[in-house]
C-alpha cells in the first residue's frame, strides 16, 4: 500500500464511500420528489417545491465536499478545539439571533434559507472529542480524564436541550460508544443499558412489584459470587439505586418531560392509543410502509406519503415513502446500505494510523447509526417519534451539510492516513 | 495497536443486531401483516357512488307529473372549520348562534374523523343557497353539495303516483342492492316501477388525499361501475282530467276511478280527500306524514283501489246479464212490483212505479222486487242452492268483481264476493237458500266492491264483455308494460245479452233515474246507485260510460255518505266525460254546484244520525 502514500488525495479517496454516499444522496432525493409529488409541479428541478429546493442543497453539498478534500488534512487535528469554540459560539448565538419554527427556538434565518446550528455542533464534537482523547499522554482509565471526555459531548446537548430541540440533543448520547471503544469498561455501557430497561419497566410496571424483582435479581447474583463481601456491597448499592430510579421516575416522567413527550412515550409504550394525536404519526407511518408489500406500489405511486396521510413525509418520514413505493425489497436494499456504510465506516476508522482519525470515524459512525436507528425505529413504531433526519435521505439542507461535513472529513483523513507518522 | 482493538466486533454486531431487528420487523408489517393495506385502501381512496336521476313520469298527453329538482345540503368538514363570522353564518342560515354551536360541536366530537363531511343542514332553499355560494369563502369548512328531490308540478294523482322515502333496516335486510340512506319508491308508481325508474348505481373508486381532496381515479377506473339512467314511464293517466276531478271531489269523500275502455288504460284515479304530493317530500316530508297518518279522513288511504263499498243498484246489471245468460229471463219476462218484493216474511223495499215491469224498464227505474226474482230464479234453476250460488258466483267474478286485477299499483283490494263457506259457516250448511242472501240481488248485503272493479266493469258492459286489467302506466321508456295488460279477458256472458242492457243504460240518462247526467248529443250510458251502510247517510253511487256505440271512457263515482246516486255521483261523472270527450266544460252551474258543496260529514250530523 505504500505507492500510494505520496501520490493526490483523488488517488487515496475511499471511492465505495463516496459512491454510496451519492446513491443515498441520490435515492432521498427522487423519494423527496415521491413523497411530496403533485401534478402541477412535475419537474424535479422546480425551485419552488422542496424537491427542487432538495437539489439546490445536494449541489452546495458536493461543493462543500469539495472544500474540505482540498484543505490540508493537518487541518482538521490542528483546529479541533477552535472549531469546537466557534460552534458551540454559533449555537449559543441562536439565543439572539434565531427565529422560533414548530416550537422549537434553534433555527438563524437568512433570507428564505434556515439553518440549524445544533446539526453543525456535531461534527464540531466529534472532532474535539477525538482531539481530546487521542492525546498521547491522555490516561483514559482515570475517572478525571472520563469525566473530561463526557463534558465535551455534554455542552451541545445542554444548550440545544434548551432550544427545545430535544431529537437532535439525544444524539450526542452515541458518543458513548465512542468512550466505549477507546476504552470505558463495558459495565457501563451494560449499566446504562439496564438503567434503560428499569426506566422503561418502571413506566409500564407497578414500582413495587419492579423493586421485588430487581432484589430477587440482586439476591441472585450474590449467591452466584459466594456471598463475597464486594459482591454483597456492590448488589446493596445496585438495589439503592434502581429502588431510587423505580420510585423516581415517575414523578420525572409527570414533572420533567412536556405533555407531548410524555404523550409519544406512553403511545410507545402501549398504555395509550391515540389514534388522532400523538400516535397519528406512527400509526400512519406504519400504515404507508405496511401498505408497500413486498415489491412495493411503484414509485410515484403512494398514496399515503403523496396525499399527506403521512406527516412530515419528506422529513423525518421519508423512509415511509421508501417503505410504500418500494416495499420491504427497497426497505431491504436503505437498510443494507446503511449497514454496508456503517460497517464500511468501522473498517475504515481501524485501519487509521492516527488515533484522531480513528475516533473521529467512531465518531461519524456512531451518529449515523444513532440516528438511522432512532429515525427508521419510529417509522416503524419501535422507537419513540423523535424528530430527528435520516442521513442522506431526509429533506433540508442543515441535516445533508452536516452529514455531509461529517463524512467528508472523515475521507479527508483516511485519504490523509499514509502521510501521519506515528 | 490497540488494546481495545477487539471492541470494533462488539459495535459492529450491535449494528447488525439492529439492522436484522428492523428488517425482520419490517418483513413483518409489509409482507406478513395484511391489516395496514386494508388501513391504506380506507385512508386514500372513497367509494364515491352515482346515483343515477330517477325516471321521470309523464301523463298520456306528455305533461310532466313527476321530475327531480335539486337540492342543496349544506355540508361541513368539522376538522377545518376555522374562526368565522358566527353572526353572520346564522344569519344567513337563519338559525340560532347557540343552534350553531351545539350542532358543530357534536359533529366535531364524533368517534370518525373530523375530516369527514357531514350534513349541517339538509335542503337549503335556493335562495339561501344563492347568497350562501357568494360568500362562502368566508366559511372554510363549509360547502354545498347537491342531490335530487322528487317534484310534482302539477300537484296531483297523489295515491296513483305515491312517493319515495328512505330505506328502512327491514327493506335493507331483504335486498341488498340497498344501502342505509338509499331512496326506495314506498307507494303508488314509484313502488311498483320502482326498479325501471330508480336505475342503477354506480360505483366510482376515487383517491383522496389527508383532507378528503379527490386526487383522481384509482387504477384509471379499473373497478368502476356506470351508473345506468332510470327509465323515463309514461302513465296512462290524462293530468287535466285528473285535476278536473280532483276539483269536483274536494270537500267530499270517495272516488272516481275513469277507465278508456279499448286499453283498459286508467284515465282518471281520484280518491278524496288526497293531498299535494309534494308534501311528502323532503325536509317537511315526516312532519306532514305524521300529521295524515293521524286524521280522522284517512288522506293517504287510496280509496279507489282499497275501499270496499257495497254496489247498490249498478249491480242490477250484473244480475240482468247472468240472467239472460242463465235463460231465466228474457227482454221480454216481465215480473209484478208492488212497492217492493215479498217472498213469506221477508220484504225488499222499492219506490213507487209502474208494474208490472220489464227488463229494459225494470233497469230504467231500477226496481228492486224485479232483481230479487231474478236472483232467486237463477239460484233456483239448480237442484241445490249451493250449486246454483256458484255458478251465480263465476259469473260475478268474471266481470273482474272480488278478486284483484292485480292492478300495477301496490295496495289494492280484491272486494268481497261471499263464498258458500262464509254462507255455510254463517248459517250451517244447508240452512239458507237464496231468499237469505236476497239481498245480493240489489248490490246490498256482504258485497263488497272496490271503485276500480266498478268502473271496469262498467267498461266490461261498455266493450259487451271483455276487458284488459286495467293498469296506470301504458309506456315504459325502454320495453314493453307487462303481458297481462296486453291480454283480453271475456266474462261468461255472451256478447249478444249486452246490447239490451246498455240500450237500458243509455234511457236510465234518457228518462231514467240518471237523467241529470244527460249531456247534449252525447250518448251516456249510465246507473244510479245508492248503497245503504252502517256508517251514516247513503253512498251515492253512479256507473258511466259514453259514446254509448264508441266507448271512449268508463266510469265509476263514489261519493260517501252524501245521498242518491243522481244527486252527487251522476253529475260528477256526466262532468267527467265531459271533460275529457270535449276538453272543456260548459255546464258552469252544475259544477259551480259541485265544487262548492261540502259534503264531508260533520260530527253533528253524526251524533244526529245516531239520535
Amino acid at each position: 500500500m505504500a505507492q500510494g502514500r505520496n501520490e493526490g488525495v483523488l488517488q487515496n479517496i475511499d471511492w465505495i464511500t463516496v459512491l454510496l454516499y451519492l446513491v443515498m444522496v441520490f435515492m432521498g432525493w427522487s423519494n423527496i420528489y415521491a413523497a411530496v409529488y403533485n401534478e402541477e409541479h412535475q419537474n424535479i428541478m422546480d425551485a419552488s417545491q422542496s424537491y427542487g429546493k432538495q437539489l439546490v442543497w445536494i449541489i452546495t453539498a458536493f461543493f462543500i465536499a469539495l472544500v474540505i478534500l482540498i484543505i490540508d488534512g493537518e487541518f482538521f487535528p490542528t483546529f479541533a478545539y477552535p472549531i469546537y469554540g466557534v460552534f458551540i459560539l454559533f449555537l449559543l448565538s441562536v439565543f439572539i439571533l434565531g427565529t422560533e419554527i414548530k416550537g422549537s427556538r434553534s433555527w438563524i434565518a437568512i433570507g428564505e434559507f434556515r439553518v440549524q446550528p445544533a446539526e453543525f455542533a456535531k461534527f464540531a464534537t466529534a472532532l474535539a472529542l477525538a482531539k481530546f482523547l487521542s492525546n498521547v499522554n491522555l490516561k483514559f482509565d482515570q475517572l478525571k480524564a472520563r469525566l473530561i471526555a463526557v463534558t465535551f459531548f455534554i455542552i451541545p446537548p445542554v444548550i440545544i436541550i434548551l432550544q427545545k430541540e430535544t431529537g437532535t440533543a439525544l444524539v450526542f448520547s452515541s458518543f458513548i460508544l465512542v468512550l466505549y471503544r477507546e476504552g470505558l469498561p463495558g459495565i457501563y455501557l451494560f449499566l446504562g443499558f439496564a438503567f434503560a430497561v428499569i426506566c422503561i419497566l418502571a413506566l409500564v410496571m407497578s414500582p413495587t412489584l419492579l423493586s421485588i424483582l430487581i432484589a430477587i435479581g440482586c439476591l441472585v447474583a450474590v449467591f452466584l459470587y459466594k456471598f463475597r463481601l464486594k459482591a454483597i456491597i456492590y448488589a446493596v448499592g445496585a438495589f439503592l439505586i434502581a429502588f431510587a430510579t423505580v420510585h423516581s421516575i415517575d414523578y420525572l416522567f409527570e414533572n420533567v418531560l412536556e405533555e407531548h413527550q410524555k404523550k409519544r412515550v406512553n403511545v410507545l409504550l402501549g398504555k395509550e392509543l391515540d389514534l388522532k394525536g400523538a400516535g397519528y404519526n406512527v400509526h400512519q407511518s406504519k400504515i404507508a410502509i405496511g401498505s408497500g408489500g413486498f415489491i412495493g406500489k411503484g414509485f410515484l405511486n403512494g398514496t399515503q406519503t403523496k396525499y399527506n396521510f403521512v406527516p412530515e413525509q419528506s422529513t423525518d418520514f421519508i423512509f415511509c415513502t421508501v417503505g410504500e413505493e418500494w416495499g420491504f425489497f427497497g426497505s431491504l436494499v436503505v437498510l443494507s446500505m446503511f449497514l454496508f456504510l456503517l460497517l464500511r465506516l468501522i473498517f475504515l476508522a481501524e485501519r487509521q494510523r492516527s488515533s484522531f482519525s480513528r475516533i473521529y470515524g467512531y465518531g461519524l459512525a456512531c451518529i449515523i447509526f444513532f440516528h438511522l436507528t432512532i429515525n427508521i425505529g419510529m417509522t416503524i413504531g419501535l422507537a419513540p417519534v423523535v424528530g430527528i433526519p435520516l442521513p442522506f435521505f431526509s429533506y433540508g439542507g442543515s441535516s445533508l451539510w452536516s452529514f455531509t461535513i461529517l463524512l467528508f472529513i472523515f475521507i479527508r483523513l483516511d485519504a490523509y492516513r499514509f502521510q501521519i507518522l506515528r | 495497536m490497540n488494546i481495545f482493538s477487539e471492541r470494533k466486533f462488539v459495535i459492529a454486531m450491535i449494528f447488525v443486531a439492529i439492522t436484522i431487528i428492523y428488517l425482520i420487523r419490517l418483513f413483518y408489517i409489509q409482507v406478513i401483516d395484511d391489516s395496514y393495506k386494508l388501513s391504506a385502501n380506507d385512508n386514500a381512496l372513497r367509494h364515491k357512488i352515482e346515483y343515477p336521476e330517477r325516471g321521470v313520469i309523464y301523463d298520456r298527453n306528455g305533461k310532466i307529473l313527476v321530475y327531480n329538482e335539486a337540492a342543496y345540503d349544506l355540508m361541513v368538514i368539522p376538522r377545518r372549520v376555522q374562526e368565522i363570522d358566527t353572526l353572520d353564518f346564522c344569519k344567513l342560515l337563519d338559525i340560532e348562534k347557540e343552534t350553531f354551536i351545539t350542532k358543530l360541536n357534536k359533529l366535531k366530537e364524533q368517534k370518525y374523523s373530523s375530516y369527514r363531511p357531514e350534513v349541517f343542514q339538509s335542503e337549503i332553499s335556493i335562495e339561501t343557497y344563492a347568497t350562501l355560494q357568494e360568500k362562502l369563502y368566508k366559511f372554510p369548512g363549509f360547502y354545498v353539495q347537491s342531490r335530487t328531490l322528487r317534484k310534482y308540478p302539477q300537484k296531483i294523482a297523489s295515491h296513483a303516483l305515491g312517493y319515495v322515502g328512505e330505506v328502512d333496516d327491514q327493506i335493507i335486510a331483504d335486498n341488498p342492492y340497498y344501502r342505509s340512506g338509499d331512496n326506495i319508491g314506498r307507494s303508488g308508481i314509484e313502488r311498483s316501477y320502482e326498479i325501471p325508474l330508480r336505475g342503477r348505481r354506480g360505483v366510482k373508486i376515487v383517491m383522496v388525499d389527508v383532507f378528503n381532496r379527490e386526487k383522481g381515479s384509482f387504477e384509471d377506473g379499473k373497478y368502476d361501475t356506470a351508473s345506468v339512467l332510470g327509465q323515463n314511464l309514461i302513465a296512462s293517466l290524462d293530468a287535466d282530467l285528473q285535476e278536473y276531478g280532483e276539483k269536483l271531489m274536494q270537500n267530499k269523500m270517495g272516488s272516481i276511478v275513469a277507465i278508456q275502455p279499448q286499453t283498459g288504460e286508467i284515465l282518471s284515479m281520484v280518491s278524496s280527500p288526497n293531498y299535494d304530493p309534494n308534501l311528502l317530500v323532503g325536509r317537511m316530508k315526516s312532519k306532514n306524514f305524521r300529521k295524515m297518518v293521524l286524521d280522522t279522513l284517512k288522506p293517504l288511504y287510496n280509496r279507489a283501489t282499497m275501499a270496499k263499498y257495497p254496489p247498490g243498484s249498478t249491480f242490477k246489471l250484473v244480475n240482468a246479464l247472468i240472467g239472460q245468460q242463465e235463460g231465466v229471463i228474457t227482454p221480454s219476462t216481465l215480473f209484478g212490483c208492488s212497492r217492493g218484493f215479498a217472498f213469506g216474511g221477508l220484504r225488499v223495499g222499492c219506490h213507487p212505479h209502474a208494474s208490472p215491469v220489464d227488463l229494459r224498464y225494470s233497469i230504467t227505474t231500477s226496481c228492486n222486487a224485479y232483481y230479487c226474482n231474478v236472483f232467486k230464479n237463477t239460484l233456483q234453476k239448480y237442484p241445490k242452492t249451493a250449486i246454483g250460488f256458484e255458478v251465480w258466483r263465476n259469473h260475478v267474478m268474471s266481470f273482474g268483481l272480488g278478486q284483484r286485477f292485480p292492478i300495477d299499483l301496490p295496495q289494492e283490494s280484491s272486494g268481497n264476493v261471499p263464498t258458500i263457506s262464509y254462507y255455510d259457516k254463517y248459517h250451517g250448511a244447508g240452512r239458507w237458500n237464496a231468499i237469505t242472501v236476497i239481498s245480493l240481488a240489489i248490490g246490498q248485503g256482504e258485497m263488497g266492491v272496490t271503485p276500480l272493479q266498478m268502473a271496469n266493469f262498467c267498461t266490461v258492459i261498455s266493450n259487451r264483455g271483455w276487458f284488459y286489467p286495467p293498469h296506470v302506466i301504458k309506456g315504459v321508456e325502454n320495453g314493453k308494460i307487462d303481458t297481462l295488460y296486453r291480454t283480453k279477458k271475456y266474462t261468461t256472458v255472451d256478447e249478444k245479452y249486452f246490447d239490451i242492457v246498455v240500450e237500458s243504460m243509455r234511457n236510465v240518462v234518457t228518462n231514467g233515474t240518471g237523467r241529470i247526467a244527460q249531456l247534449d248529443s252525447v250518448t251516456i250510458c249510465g246507473k244510479t246507485g245508492t248503497a245503504q251502510n252502517p256508517h251514516g247517510k247513503d253512498h251515492s253511487i253512479f256507473i258511466a260510460f259514453a259514446p254509448m256505440h264508441d266507448p271512449q271512457i268508463a266510469i265509476s263515482v263514489y261519493v260517501e255518505n252524501s245521498g242518491f246516486g243522481a244527486t252527487w255521483a251522476a253529475p260528477i261523472a256526466s262532468l267527467m266525460i265531459e271533460k275529457y270527450l270535449r276538453r272543456e266544460v260548459k255546464r258552469l252551474e252544475m259544477e259551480k254546484r259541485i265544487v262548492e258543496a261540502d259534503l264531508i260529514p260533520k260530527k253533528s250530523d253524526w251524533i244526529a244520525k245516531k239520535k
